[in-house]
């Protein structure tokens, strides 16, 4: 197994998944000459020719459009935003097209599409740039959801996205990038969509994650292990399909779970693994499941300010020990 | 609020070009106005259905802009594709879709094109390149360029026709496609169906500039005029078009003026606040259907008889189309959850509803 980074990873899947098929290809801003803004695509302008790696102009509706219709003519493009902060210009085509194609068409075409690029905040990019989308991709039929957390996952999950015959929405993260981890060689390292991973075993405590926040839920469970306690983490890795097996097992182990996620909680991914979970969980729980989020405001600049707004490692901590009734606050 | 002047007519129609007729056989013009009449009699049926409840929801229809479905598309190819808004019932039939299965999808049966999930704005044929049927204004038109992108990743020669209404250009939608299409050398052709109404709303009045043509070249992209109450001037222009995207991979923006007889949908009156009775009348006074036949008739190529049989025809199946959708079922329930995935994947629950409305 090799030592690479997360962006290195994307790399190694896309150009894998390019060579296997000659359909699949790369769009995006920037994505060709530049090399990637954050150089997830070095090089394969080069290996690949300009008809596969395709830069755009800055106009994300049209090219995130432009995929959809190739996809219904054959195609199985990879849509890169340079983040999902500017999809949103975009959504008319990915919800409103993408994602009903195959129900409006009475299953005459489908829409094999990736949509791909990087979520939530990184630091201090204030409102427009900081924002954790995966509830509102998550809410619609006819969407698939991944979010990778590691270098291994980025791999396996966006070759699995790559060879998804619907339209499947891979949010990664700009402090992600730069992660390094174990990941296995070999084209056929696929992960399928809809299983998730139990990043950290613990009998006390589920706490449950997806993407990026499963590293501040792994700092949280090092913190709640010094005070003797021993927290699970499970990592969805899939929002849509959602491996709820997986999560309603290890709460049966532990009674007791915290929902951390980077968006909001108003409607967010905690909402409704929570409402699912008292219809699955009820019996299984020793107290109500708690969860952690970003503060409900725009993401703000100063620095003091965003680190109030993010979650945090000991907001879980304390999260984890309230549904232990420990250390009441 | 001041607006601008009201547009001049469009000019004279050069009609089929230099021969006369367009220099088709008998054949294909008998071809084009039974497709146009085609056109005309399924809409007709398509009111009284939707008259008597048969139809619901949105049912947008066609009457008066038949020449520019038929005109545009006998310059096509059968493999070429078409991409389209919800305006489109005529597009479909004239595409290759049956009007069994067209009439079928707007009675929402399972016999439909989309087994009754689409319904009126949502027609699609993969077995003709039929790409819909899409109900949002302009965001078919990213969905065109695609479609001609993937045509021209894979080598092919064929086309794309794109259809919009006037109403769509103003869409950020329809100038990213048209400089995507232009920068890219992408083999599709834009044809602005421009009936001068966006729901209620004239052109003038909604548009800084009135001759949509001339927004082209803001995309160093050629374009042309089409008289689309003129169904050979239409199949000339496109024709042009067609051949400059099939060989050179160059695309066109076409503006075709028309007028539609009708309300914008079955739900909103033909004339009132927004339109005259007089003006539909005068745009009556040019139906392309009648236009066609006096140009047949003084060109020699169609008798009382023939147009006779041909209306006939048309009649009598779209009669058939009415009775064969009323006769098929409705979608059984357990249509309500295919067709959302094409891959339900091994693992992991994707429906988060499925449990409370099907097992209990």
């Amino acid at each position: 197994m090799a030592v690479i980074t997360y962006r290195e990873a994307l790399n190694q899947a896309m150009s894998e998944e390019m060579e296997r098929d000659p359909n699949v290809f790369l769009m995006g801003e920037e994505v060709g000459l530049y090399n990637g803004a954050y150089k997830v695509s070095k090089g394969m302008l080069e290996k690949f020719g300009e008809m596969r790696v395709v830069d755009t102009p800055i106009t994300e509706l049209g090219f995130a459009g432009l995929g959809v219709g190739a996809a219904m003519a054959g195609l199985r493009p990879c849509i890169e935003f340079m983040t999902h902060n500017f999809a949103i210009l975009a959504w008319d085509q990915i919800f409103n097209s993408a994602a009903k194609v195959l129900y409006m068409t009475g299953g005459q075409y489908n829409c094999p599409i990736v949509f791909r690029g990087p979520t939530g905040a990184a630091l201090q990019l204030s409102a427009q740039h900081s924002q954790a989308l995966e509830a509102s991709y998550s809410h619609f039929p006819g969407l698939k959801v991944v979010t990778p957390g590691t270098p291994a996952d980025a791999k396996g999950l966006l070759k699995a996205a790559i060879r998804d015959d619907d339209p499947v929405i891979v949010l990664e993260a700009e402090m992600l990038y730069n992660l390094k981890g174990e990941v296995p060689d070999g084209d056929d390292f696929v992960i399928p969509l809809g299983v998730a991973e139990i990043k950290r075993e613990g009998g006390d405590v589920t706490i449950l994650t997806h993407g990026k926040m499963i590293h501040i839920a792994l700092q949280a469970s090092q913190k709640l292990e010094k005070d003797g306690v021993q927290a699970e983490v499970v990592d969805l890795r899939s929002l849509r399909p959602l491996d709820l097996e997986t999560i309603t097992q290890s709460i049966a182990k532990t009674n007791r779970a915290v929902y951390l996620e980077e968006g909001w909680t108003y409607a967010g991914i905690g909402a409704t693994i929570v409402a699912t979970l008292q219809e699955e969980s009820f019996d299984d729980l020793d107290a109500p499941i708690l969860r952690v989020f970003q503060a409900d405001v725009p993401m703000p600049y100063a620095k003091g300010l965003e680190r109030a707004a993010k979650p945090s490692a000991d907001r879980v901590v304390d999260a984890c020990n309230r549904v232990l009734y420990r250390n009441e606050r | 609020m001041a607006t601008k002047e009201k547009a001049k007519p469009v000019e004279a129609s050069r009609n089929g070009g230099a021969e006369p007729l367009g220099g088709l056989a008998k054949e294909q013009l008998h071809l084009m106005l039974y497709q146009m009449l085609q056109g005309r009699r399924f809409e007709e049926k398509a009111a009284e259905a939707y008259a008597i409840g048969k139809i619901g929801g949105f049912c947008h229809l066609y009457i008066g802009q038949e020449a520019v479905a038929v005109g545009a598309f006998a310059a096509l190819r059968p493999d070429d594709y078409v991409v389209t808004a919800y305006r489109e019932h005529v597009q479909a039939l004239v595409k290759g879709m049956s009007s069994r299965e067209v009439m079928a999808e707007l009675y929402g049966r399972r016999d439909g094109s989309s087994k009754g999930k689409g319904g009126s704005m949502h027609l699609y044929s993969s077995k003709v390149n039929f790409l819909g049927g899409w109900g949002i204004v302009g965001g078919q038109i990213p969905l065109g360029t695609g479609v001609a992108f993937a045509i021209k990743y894979k080598g092919e020669d064929k086309v794309c026709l794109c259809f919009m209404g006037e109403a769509a250009v103003n869409q950020g939608a329809f100038h990213e496609s048209l400089n995507m299409a232009a920068l890219w050398k992408l083999p599709v052709i834009f044809i602005v169906e421009n009936n001068r109404f966006g729901m209620g709303t004239a052109w003038e009045r909604a548009s800084s500039l009135y001759d949509i043509s001339q927004k082209a070249a803001a995309y160093d992209m050629p374009s042309a005029v089409a008289d689309g109450m003129d169904v050979l001037d239409m199949r000339r222009v496109t024709l042009e078009a067609v051949d400059r995207a099939r060989k050179d991979k160059i695309p066109t923006l076409i503006e075709a003026r028309c007028h539609r007889f009708m309300g914008h949908s079955m739900s909103d009156p033909v004339h009132g606040v927004y339109r005259t009775k007089e003006d539909v009348e005068q745009a009556k006074a040019r139906d392309p259907i009648h236009t066609f036949i006096v140009q047949l008739r003084d060109g020699g190529v169609l008798s009382e008889e023939e147009l006779k049989a041909i209306d006939e025809r048309v009649q009598a199946e779209c009669e058939d189309a009415a009775q064969f959708a009323d006769q098929s079922p409705e979608p059984g329930i357990e249509e309500l959850y295919t067709d959302v995935y094409r891959v339900e994947n091994e693992h992991g629950r994707l429906f988060f509803d499925r449990k409370n409305r099907l097992e209990t």
